[in-house]
Parts: C-alpha cells; sequence; structure tokens
C-alpha cells in the first residue's frame, strides 16, 4: 500500500521533473514573442506566440460562453426545481453522461455541424465545441457549490419578499462566489489543455488570428505537430511548448486554490 | 434608458435558465443523432457485423473493417485498467486507513495536478521515458524485440492518466463508509487488516466496480496521448508488446484526407458514434452501481 501511494506521487515527480527539465533547456524569450517564421518547421526563427494567444483566446472564449450557458442551469436546478429531487437526479444524472463523453467525440461532432452550416475551420468553430466539451465540468462543479447553501438563507430571502430569480442571481452567486471562481477556472484549465476537440475545427495557423471566423493555432496541437517532425531542433520547441502550457495550467490551479480562500469575505457563515 | 421592473427581470433570467437547461438536457441526444446520421451513409452499405468483425481497412478501395481498431482499444483500456486498479485501490485504503489527516491534505494537490495536466504533455512524457524505457530495457530484459510504441506504452501513460480520476472517486467512497461499522469489527476481535478486507471492501464492493467502471469509459475514449505513443499500425496485436492503433487516434489521424475519399468520413463518424455509445453505456451501468451503493 505504501509503495502503491508513493508510486503515484514518484511519476507525478518524474512527469513533473521531464517536462521542466527538457523546456527548460529550449525555451528562449524568442519562443514567447514571436510567430513562426518561414522555415519555422526546419528549425529556422521564429516562436510560439500564435499557438499560445490562438490557445488563450480559445479557452477564454469557451469558458465565458460555457459560464453564460452554465450559471443559470446550475442555479437552476438548485433554486427552482429544489422541491423536485427526481427532477434533478436525472438532469445530475445526464450531465455525468456528458462529462463521460470523450472530447473526440465532441472533435467529430463539432465537424459534422461545421460542414452542416458550411464553415471552414475556425476559431468560432473551436469555441463552440470547447464549449459543449466544458460545460458539464462547469455545470457539475457550481452544482456542487450551490447545493451546499443551506436553506435557512433562502427561507430569509423569501421571507423579505424575493423572487426566486432574485434569490438565483442575488443571493447564490453571492454566497458561493469563490466556488464559481473555482469552477470556472477548473473548466478554463480543462478547455486549453484539450487537443482532440479542437482537432477538427479550430484548425492550425502560423498568423495571429484576426477574426472569430479564420482558424486559430492552439498550444496542445503545436506540441503534438512540432513533435511529429523529424528536426530535433523542432522537437526540443515541442518540449519547451509543453512546458509553457503546463505551467499555465499549474498557474491556472494555483490561482483558484488563492482564490477559494481569499474570497470568503462576502459569504455569510451560519 | 429603459430600465426591466422586477417581474419583467424575473421572467427574462427564469426564460434564461430554461433555454439553457434544455440546451444541455438535449445535448446527448442531439449528439448521437447528428453522428448517426452522419454514419447512416455507411450503414446504408454495409451491415453492422461486417463493419464491426472484418478485420480489413482500405478506404481507398472502400473497405471499412473496424475489427483491429476496437481490439487494439479494448486491449489498451484492460492493461491500462490491470496496472491502475491495484494502485489505486491499495493507495485509496492507505490514505483513508493508516495515514493523519494531514497526509490527505498532501495527496489532494497532488491528484489535482495529475488530473490537470494535459493529455498531450501525457503523450510527450510516454515519449520521453516509457518507449525509451520499454524498447531498450524492459523488452531485452524480457527478450521481446519492440519499438517501444507498443499497447504496452500506450496503456501505461494512460493508467497514469486515469489514476486521479479513479482515485478521487475511491477516496470519497471509503470516506463515506460510517464509522461505527469499523468500530464495530474491531472491537469483535479483528486486525486492522481484516476489518478492511472483509467489512470495509465488501461494503464498498459496488463503488469500487464503478469507480473502475468510470475509469475504464474514461481510458476508452482518450485520443492525443494514446494516438502518441500506440505506434498506429493497423493488424491485429500478437502481444502487448506490439503496436496497435485506437478508435479515437484512428478519428485524429485521417480527419485530414476524409473528405477526399468516398464514405471516409461517414465511416469516421461511425467510429465516433461508436464511442459515443460505449461511453454512454458504460456511464449508464457504473450508475445503477453507484445507486445501489448509495441505498445500503
Amino acid at each position: 500500500m505504501i509503495i502503491a501511494t508513493f508510486f503515484i506521487l514518484a511519476i507525478l515527480a518524474i512527469i513533473i521533473y521531464s517536462i521542466f527539465e527538457k523546456g527548460v533547456k529550449s525555451i528562449s524569450w524568442e519562443m514567447l514573442t514571436q510567430v513562426p517564421q518561414g522555415g519555422y518547421y526546419y528549425g529556422k526563427g521564429g516562436g510560439i506566440l500564435n499557438a499560445i494567444l490562438g490557445s488563450l483566446a480559445l479557452a477564454s472564449g469557451a469558458t465565458a460562453l460555457a459560464f453564460l450557458i452554465g450559471l443559470p442551469v446550475a442555479l437552476y436546478l438548485n433554486v427552482f426545481l429544489i422541491r423536485h429531487k427526481k427532477v434533478i437526479n436525472i438532469i445530475r444524472f445526464l450531465l455525468d453522461l456528458i462529462w463521460g463523453i470523450p472530447s473526440i467525440v465532441y472533435g467529430a461532432f463539432g465537424f459534422t455541424l461545421m460542414i452542416f452550416f458550411g464553415i471552414q475551420t475556425s476559431l468560432l468553430a473551436g469555441i463552440l465545441t470547447v464549449t459543449l466539451f466544458i460545460l458539464p465540468i462547469m455545470i457539475r462543479s457550481m452544482d456542487e457549490i450551490f447545493s451546499t447553501v443551506p436553506i435557512g438563507l433562502q427561507e430569509a430571502a423569501y421571507s423579505l419578499g424575493s423572487n426566486k430569480s432574485e434569490i438565483a442571481f442575488k443571493i447564490f452567486t453571492r454566497q458561493s462566489f469563490s466556488g464559481i471562481v473555482t469552477a470556472v477556472l477548473l473548466s478554463f484549465g480543462r478547455g486549453i489543455g484539450d487537443a482532440a476537440a479542437v482537432l477538427f475545427t479550430a484548425g492550425y495557423t502560423d498568423h495571429l488570428p484576426n477574426g472569430l471566423l479564420e482558424p486559430v493555432a492552439t498550444l496542445p496541437l503545436s506540441i503534438f505537430f512540432q513533435l511529429s517532425s523529424p528536426v530535433p531542433e523542432v522537437q526540443n520547441r515541442a518540449y519547451a511548448s509543453a512546458l509553457v502550457l503546463t505551467l499555465i495550467i499549474l498557474l491556472v490551479s494555483l490561482f483558484s486554490r488563492g482564490l477559494g480562500k481569499r474570497y470568503h469575505k462576502t459569504k455569510i457563515n451560519f | 434608458m429603459y430600465v426591466l421592473n422586477r417581474a419583467q427581470r424575473h421572467t427574462v433570467n427564469s426564460a434564461w435558465m430554461i433555454i439553457s437547461l434544455l440546451l444541455v438536457a438535449f445535448l446527448p441526444f442531439v449528439l448521437l443523432l447528428g453522428l448517426y446520421l452522419k454514419s447512416t451513409y455507411l450503414l446504408h452499405d454495409y451491415s453492422l457485423g461486417e463493419l464491426i468483425f472484418s478485420g480489413t481497412w482500405k478506404p481507398s478501395s472502400g473497405k471499412f473493417g473496424f475489427y483491429p481498431f476496437i481490439i487494439g482499444s479494448i486491449w489498451v483500456t484492460l492493461v491500462a485498467m490491470l496496472i491502475t486498479a491495484p494502485v489505486c485501490l491499495l493507495t485509496a485504503i492507505y490514505v483513508t486507513q493508516y495515514t493523519r489527516k494531514f497526509f490527505l491534505r498532501i495527496m489532494h494537490p497532488a491528484i489535482d495536478i495529475l488530473a490537470g495536466i494535459p493529455s498531450v504533455v501525457y503523450g510527450l512524457w510516454g515519449i520521453l521515458v516509457i518507449v525509451p524505457f520499454i524498447s531498450r530495457y524492459l523488452g531485452p530484459w524480457l527478450g521481446v524485440k519492440t519499438m517501444g510504441y507498443s499497447i504496452l506504452a500506450a496503456a501505461f501513460v494512460l493508467s497514469i492518466m486515469i489514476i486521479p480520476f479513479v482515485l478521487n472517486i475511491l477516496i470519497e467512497i471509503f470516506r463515506a463508509i460510517p464509522i461505527e461499522l469499523k468500530e464495530a469489527a474491531l472491537s469483535l476481535g479483528a486486525t486492522r487488516w481484516q476489518t478492511i478486507k472483509h467489512v470495509l471492501v465488501r461494503k464498498a464492493l459496488p463503488g469500487i466496480i464503478a469507480a473502475f467502471g468510470f475509469g475504464l469509459a474514461r481510458a476508452f475514449g482518450e485520443t492525443m496521448a494514446v494516438l502518441m505513443v500506440v505506434g498506429n499500425v493497423v493488424r491485429l496485436p500478437g502481444s502487448v508488446f506490439d503496436p496497435g492503433y485506437t478508435l479515437p487516434a484512428l478519428i485524429a489521424n485521417n480527419y485530414g484526407e476524409m473528405l477526399s475519399i468516398p464514405r471516409y468520413d461517414s465511416a469516421l463518424m461511425f467510429a465516433a458514434l461508436l464511442l459515443l455509445v460505449v461511453s454512454l453505456f458504460f456511464n449508464l451501468i457504473m450508475h445503477f452501481f453507484i445507486v445501489r451503493y448509495n441505498k445500503f
């Protein structure tokens, strides 16, 4: 048992170590601040700025959209349906089912939608696909937080004459603010790290995207493409890109931990 | 500017909520329907059994046999579960029964980090560490000739990827067991290990099976990490040291050329449909295990 536990910890250490060891060697300022130049994929100059910005744009867009759809759903479950336990359970079950669907299926589905509507691979298509992918994660983690809001708080608000949507958007959101932030950051981390869903839909380009309807590069795909190159310099850049991606995700998760601890001021304790 | 009064705001907000809810609730059905409609072109020309059990994959001459991919997926998933299952079970027991609270506080961030690492990075790590390890050390040591890019490499990387997922559920399950149960067993003179083996594990069994099932479903659909280390050779693998090909990898590798060959896109959508159905099916069954577990 002790071996199994430390096996897991050791694997984590090995992963972090090998990513850092390989990545730090080949990372440079030039890589972070330039887009690929001509002959970049044969080892010439340039960087992965296109992929970094593309990934951030894609993940932020998808997170914002998923938030707009996810927040009301989670609120509806916990404020409007609180007397209908059966309906809640069915919806939670559906959400768990959606959560289990592999991201490549979303990618394939997004692709069929794109063909159906005649859109090309673009930032917009990528955002829509990733939104579908992170939606269940967002809703379920917000739902967990909202379900801990004490019923007494709701009753107090009702007795003061609030209606249901006021309770949802004014009381619940404030009471569980830190939880909402955590849910959003968690979804953002998922969205930025996923490659299979954007493989079909976001495309790949060496330029910075100018609009929603242009293809966009993403970090996971840039790692994947650079790694499959036979040129060693390009492979080294894949290691560096992997380091950048891992750092972004670690930062996001650290940030959400820190925020979760700080924003307890607005919360009413019973 | 016209400002909405309270009642109007209530109406708008409620509508927003209900529309979002309907959108989400219909999502799985829309997914199923969309992929099914796309793969009807293929199902129209071939029978289902023919597609699943035929072993020849030559899209250019119109032969679509998914058998090697299905078998490859099953191999990778099962071997991954063989590694994950004991490790997770033992760790969950150790962390919840033998250590103090503060150790769990160390484990939780570690699990979170493992869960947060993107699959491409796992794949990269597999290429950097696991593949050379298998081709240089493990293969020659066992007397097998292998490239390193193999079912085993994919399974190993995959098992690491689903550990945080399975472990989280298991820890929750073991912590949910009422402490009285343990106390009763201990007071009857059972040793600690006997208590764990005969009382705790038996009590948690449906939950444990469900946790493994969720892990299995997740492993089955994992794409990028597997794609990068599995070797991508279309044939039936003879041993775990042979390269293979999985269903998700098939979709991801061929999206570029799928519009150039007739029925190819339909075939790939059929593969996606298969994945979707398998994942829904597994999650459905495991959900009932969890429901049964909660009833006790």
